[in-house]
């Protein structure tokens, strides 16, 4: 870790522990992972970007449904290509990290569950969400009868508005009481 | 005074502010105005409060400070100039989220900002500005900071996004509002020491700013680089103004403290940092956790946490019990109870002995006849006998403290209340997914599990219930339980019954290795047997994993306990027959001891001559009850180490090895098949744990080695079993996250203590200790210790202290009171419980009354309108552009509907249809038709989710 920990200089480590929920040892072994993935000739660069296809190698996120959402939501890209600096990754592990508050989880999991980035869970984000979670292969894919009577069923739950859509205080009012979203919407590296 | 008229002003600001915010933000909701309103309120509160911690120098300046606001109205201006170019920045970072809302608030913080520096005189020099932005921030500051915690209490839950930048916005325009209004107030004042006066000011702007910074910052959901930028902006800030400080006795004062709380707080993070360092096996959990998810994750965390409890035990009885009397007691060899008698000193090195932990084991510092009832020991005067005794009563203290205290915190993480049901669908679809998981097979089987658990929960909210099983599962439920029981009743009995046999045995001596064995084995069998039977048993219940899981470690539960206790009833019987044999043996080993010394004397014939001590070796001994104890608790220990670590061994190693090997050369593919390898057995580790743990409690007393054993085993364990369910288990089928499971485990590990605590506290209180063995020989009960330190080694007033505190005139009262605390306390909880229902309701209310609102803001609550109304400044604002209504018909139209057969469809839909295009938020114009009946709430069955399958609404 000696020869990676030396990128970091001791103030903008500081200031990382100031901003993010990790701990000192957490943003170094970030660090070193994050350097891992990068080519020989972006080392030096402060600013680099891994794109997202390096990045959804990582073990911790390569059997994770959303692993495209999550580094698409986490990116600050201007074109839009889901590719992360070590800033955005650091967010990325903050905002799972096992310290973060359940506020900024459940806005970050609103953020990846809205696929088409408008703000609020429609039908089409919420039967996205469901392909996502059973998984690609066919034999496991709901019917559409199913799928809609289980949209309905959530919306019925969650709507309060009745506006047709799950919008963040809604989303964020289901799952306050939900009783393990803390505890399994974490990454730890 | 100043602080009255302190208040006065605060109050008006609150007002203001809700006159502002009407203005700004007309759609705004009545709610936040109120919330904000109560801001303003407690911005006086606040006050108060926020002088108390400052020193009284400090306090004094403040209050001169608040007479002579007056000459601010130059710097209120550059502060509007300041405030306007926050606002200006604070509307650029928004613009990255939500752009239309944001661009209001903007507009709407400008355009004030501008109001303001029209009517004040122009400064350009910025620096300046800054410096007096500071002067009149000060008390908008603290309204800030009551503002945001309160904002943070009050709906931390409800609005995460939008609550960061609200506000913010908030701050802003408090901020000015403060500002003007406090200029108005202290215009007349007059003007004197302006500037140690607005030095003063800035210290209270850093300390809100560096509040701010640090305690809120990384919970923002915003960018790295934005929050970077914002955090050096404040630490610059905060570094400059913080150097112009250095006169004055106070300004010292303060700059000291404010070096001090950031060094508390590096502090703070560094020691976070050593501690979570400190935490052991965190990447071997991962790994465990990215295999098999948290549920079996959740066994190895509490195995860590059993290890660092039992670790502290073991620093105790060690430190303050067994080193005292290795070092400063007497040495092997020296007295009886210290030595092996000489019947058995042939064998007494026998590994099969030692096995048993007889012979030197026996005789040594593992159990508790071998200690001394000397008073002291060692030069340092230690009191062993006494510390013994605490040590005994301190490591149940302790353990139960630390356990209800974990469970506490515990309780307290899992939010809400889980019970709540009202969002299966939800908390399935959003929740589901377990982000620790990596690991492709796992991720399979989780998906395939979500996806049954979809469809399962479908099934059920589509027929409600099959009714034609509903008899057959409930009669197999009955039938299942049934059979538990007497296998329970069952096993209890054939422990019994060993036991009682292992007392005939004792007797004789020509005993094979099983008969010595007997009890041990048939007690791991029936572990082993058991459970897995149960499950079996189980299957026939069909309930969902999590609750059988849940049944399952109950039964588990009730099988072991009631095999522990039928072990203990057995034993102490044993006690009691060795209790009545004692009396005898104490007398035959005096009659021995003066015969020995008749004879000595009569040999050499010389009455005077003092003999030689006899050998200790020759000396008649008791059957010493408490180390025989000591021993069968430490032989179950180990016998339970060797039996779990073999099943691990055979049953999954041994397994996985066949399965995967001759897999090559069978007949059916045995990795899928028959065979497979094992899953891990999460519901038979943790009860393990719990009950090896209870036989720790119960037996350290008399075994203050058991420790030592139970900390080697769990450590060995540890890695053992990561290794065991790396190497040979597969993830489990159904995988389920274990949630609040920890708390189950804690409950269970309580009610062991408990229960573990029985027997040892009624043997220290009851029974009398052995004459000749243990550090308590001689006495008649073995708390008379205490009595013996608080006569002899305390002054005599705290004897005196003691026995009126002992007297029942005063115990009895105490227990009353205790009982009242707890009626009390009892009647507190529920009263929250209440409120807390109350709370419920009204938001409830809240809610609907906003939907009311929304469908037609004329009609609905007459209250807030008219204090609208009341509000200044109502026509500055101009009206907002009303939105052309949107009629129904435009709507893009439902999807079909799935309807279903028997249900009046028709009516109802078109009902909906309408009531769902006028709650449609954005609309804000008055809406002329009155608002649509709101169809059939969260009703039961086919009523629900009819007619809003549709596209978002148009915005």
């Amino acid at each position: 870790m000696g020869t990676t920990a030396s990128q970091l200089s001791k103030e903008s480590l500081s200031e990382y522990q100031e901003l993010t929920f990790l701990t000192k040892q957490e943003i170094l072994l970030a660090h070193k992972r994050f350097t891992e993935l990068l080519e020989k000739h972006e080392k030096e660069q402060i600013d680099a970007r891994v794109p997202i296809g390096r990045i959804i190698t990582l073990p911790e996120l390569k059997s994770n449904p959303f692993k495209e959402r999550i580094c698409q939501v986490f990116s600050t890209s201007e074109q839009k290509d889901g590719s992360l600096t070590f800033e955005d990754f650091l967010d990325l592990l903050s905002a799972f990290s096992d310290s973060a508050t359940l506020e900024i989880k459940s806005h970050y999991a609103f953020r990846i569950f809205d696929f088409d980035d408008d703000g609020t869970l429609d039908c089409a984000d919420l039967e996205k969400l469901v392909n996502c979670l059973t998984g690609e292969t066919n034999d496991a894919k709901l019917s559409s009868t199913e799928m809609k009577q289980l949209i309905s069923n959530i919306l019925e739950e969650s709507d309060i508005d009745k506006d047709g859509t799950v919008n963040l205080s809604e989303f964020q009012h289901v799952i306050s009481r939900s009783p393990d979203f803390v505890s399994s919407f974490k990454i730890v590296l | 005074m100043p602080r009255k008229s302190d208040a006065a002003k605060m109050e008006e600001v609150g007002i203001e502010i809700d006159g502002d915010l009407s203005e700004s933000d007309d759609g705004a909701t009545q709610r936040r105005g109120n919330r904000r309103q109560a801001g303003g309120r407690g911005g006086v509160k606040g006050r108060g409060r926020g002088k108390k911690p400052a020193s009284d120098d400090d306090d004094d300046d403040e209050d001169d400070e608040e007479e002579d606001e007056a000459p601010r109205g130059r710097r209120g201006a550059n502060r509007k100039k300041l405030a306007k170019k926050r606002g200006g920045n604070d509307d650029e970072d928004e613009s990255e989220d939500e752009p239309p809302k944001r661009k209001r608030g903007g507009a709407a913080n400008k355009k004030k900002g501008g109001k303001a520096q029209d009517s004040d005189e122009e400064d350009s020099d910025v620096g300046k500005g800054k410096k007096g932005k500071k002067g009149g921030g000060k008390k908008g500051k603290k309204e800030e900071e009551e503002e945001e915690t309160k904002g943070k209490k009050g709906d931390g839950k409800g609005k995460g996004k939008g609550k960061g930048k609200d506000d913010d916005k908030d701050k802003k325009k408090k901020k000015k509002k403060g500002d003007s209004s406090s200029d108005s107030n202290s215009n007349s004042s007059e003007e004197e020491e302006s500037m140690s006066e607005g030095e003063m000011a800035r210290l209270m702007e850093e300390v809100e700013e560096k509040k701010k910074l640090i305690a809120n910052i990384r919970n923002k959901p915003w960018r790295m680089q934005r929050r970077l930028k914002l955090l050096k902006e404040a630490q610059e800030f905060v570094d400059k103004f913080e150097g112009a400080l250095g006169k004055g006795k106070g300004r010292k004062w303060y700059a000291y403290k404010v070096m001090m709380t950031k060094k508390w707080i590096k502090f703070q993070r560094d020691f976070e940092n050593f501690r979570t360092a400190c935490i052991p096996w965190e990447r071997k959990i991962k790994e465990v956790e990215s295999h098999f998810g948290s549920s079996v994750a959740s066994y190895f965390i509490f195995l860590r946490w059993m290890y660092g409890m039992n670790l502290v035990l073991f620093g105790f009885t060690f430190g303050l019990v067994v080193i005292p009397e290795v070092l400063m007691g007497l040495p092997y060899g020296s007295i009886p109870r210290k030595t092996v008698p000489r019947a058995e000193q042939d064998t007494a090195q026998d590994y099969s002995v030692l096995m048993d932990f007889n012979g030197y084991c026996k005789y040594s510092v593992l159990f508790y006849g071998y200690y001394n009832d000397q008073r002291t020991v060692g030069v340092l005067k230690f009191r062993l006998p006494l510390s013994y005794l605490m040590v005994g009563i301190g490591t149940f203290g302790y353990s139960l403290m630390l356990v209800i205290r974990t469970m506490a915190k515990n309780a307290d993480v899992g939010g809400g209340d889980g019970e709540d049901s009202d969002f299966t669908f939800a908390w399935k679809m959003f929740t589901s997914w377990d982000y620790l998981i990596g690991n492709a097979e796992t991720a399979d089987n989780k998906y395939a599990s979500i996806t049954t658990s979809f469809k399962e929960s479908i099934v059920d909210e589509q027929e409600n219930q099959k009714d034609e099983n509903i008899h057959l599962r409930r009669f197999l439920r009955v039938l299942a339980n049934f059979l538990i029981t007497c296998s329970l009743g069952g096993s209890g009995y054939l422990i019994y019954f060993v036991v009682k046999r292992s007392q005939e045995f004792a007797t004789r001596d020509d005993l094979s290795w099983y008969e010595k064995n007997e009890m041990e084995i048939v007690m791991s069998l029936l572990g082993l047997v058991c459970p897995p039977l149960f499950e079996t048993i189980a299957e026939l219940e069909d309930y969902h994993p999590r609750i059988a899981l849940k049944w399952q470690l109950g039964r588990i539960f009730a099988l072991f306990l009631g095999n522990l206790y039928t072990f203990l009833f057995a034993l102490f019987d044993e006690v009691n027959t060795k209790l009545e044999e004692e009396q005898s043996i104490k007398n035959a080993s005096i009659w021995a001891m003066k015969e020995y010394y008749a004879n000595y004397s009569r040999l050499m014939n010389d009455s005077e001559a003092t003999p030689p001590p006899m050998d200790p070796a020759d000396v008649i001994r008791g059957p010493c009850w408490e180390t025989a104890v000591g021993i069968e608790f430490v032989k179950l220990t180990v016998s339970d180490i060797q039996v779990s670590y073999l099943t691990i061994l055979i049953g999954d190693f041994a397994r996985a090895v066949i399965v995967r090997f001759l897999n090559y050369c069978w007949c059916w593919d045995l990795e899928a098949g028959f065979p497979s390898y094992g899953e891990f057995d999460i519901s038979g580790n943790v009860l393990g744990l719990v009950f090896n743990q209870g036989m720790i409690w119960m037996g350290a007393f008399y075994a203050p080695g058991l420790v030592g054993i139970n900390v080697l085993r769990l450590l060995s364990s540890m890695y053992y079993q990561c290794w065991a369910v790396m190497a040979t288990n597969v993830p489990h089928e159904r995988v389920f996250k274990a949630s609040k499971s920890n708390n189950f485990y804690m409950g269970l590990l309580l009610l062991v203590l408990f229960l573990s605590l029985l027997p040892v506290v009624y043997t220290i209180m009851t029974l009398p200790p052995s004459f000749d063995c243990g550090p308590f020989s001689g006495k008649d009960k073995m708390f008379d210790i205490i009595m013996e330190t608080i006569d002899l080694d305390l002054p005599a007033f705290m004897g005196t202290l003691f026995s009126y505190a002992a007297n029942p005139g005063l115990i009895i009262p105490a227990v009353l009171l205790m009982v009242l605390a707890i009626y009390y306390l009892n009647s507190v909880s529920e009263a929250y419980q209440n409120s807390n229902m109350e709370l419920k309701k009204k938001m409830k209310m809240a809610r609907d009354e906003e939907k009311n609102r929304r469908n037609n803001a004329d009609t609905t609550n007459q209250v807030m309108k008219d204090l609208e109304d009341l509000l200044p400044n109502r026509s500055l604002i101009p009206p907002a552009p009303p939105e052309p209504e949107k009629p129904p018909e435009q709507e893009p139209k439902p999807k079909p509907t799935k309807t279903k057969p028997g249900t009046a469809g028709k009516g109802v839909n078109l009902q909906k249809d309408v009531a769902l295009a006028s709650s449609n938020p954005n609309a804000r114009g008055p809406v002329s038709r009155p608002p649509g009946p709101r169809g059939p709430g969260p009703g039961p069955g086919a009523g629900p989710g009819r007619g809003r399958g549709r596209g978002p609404p148009p915005r």
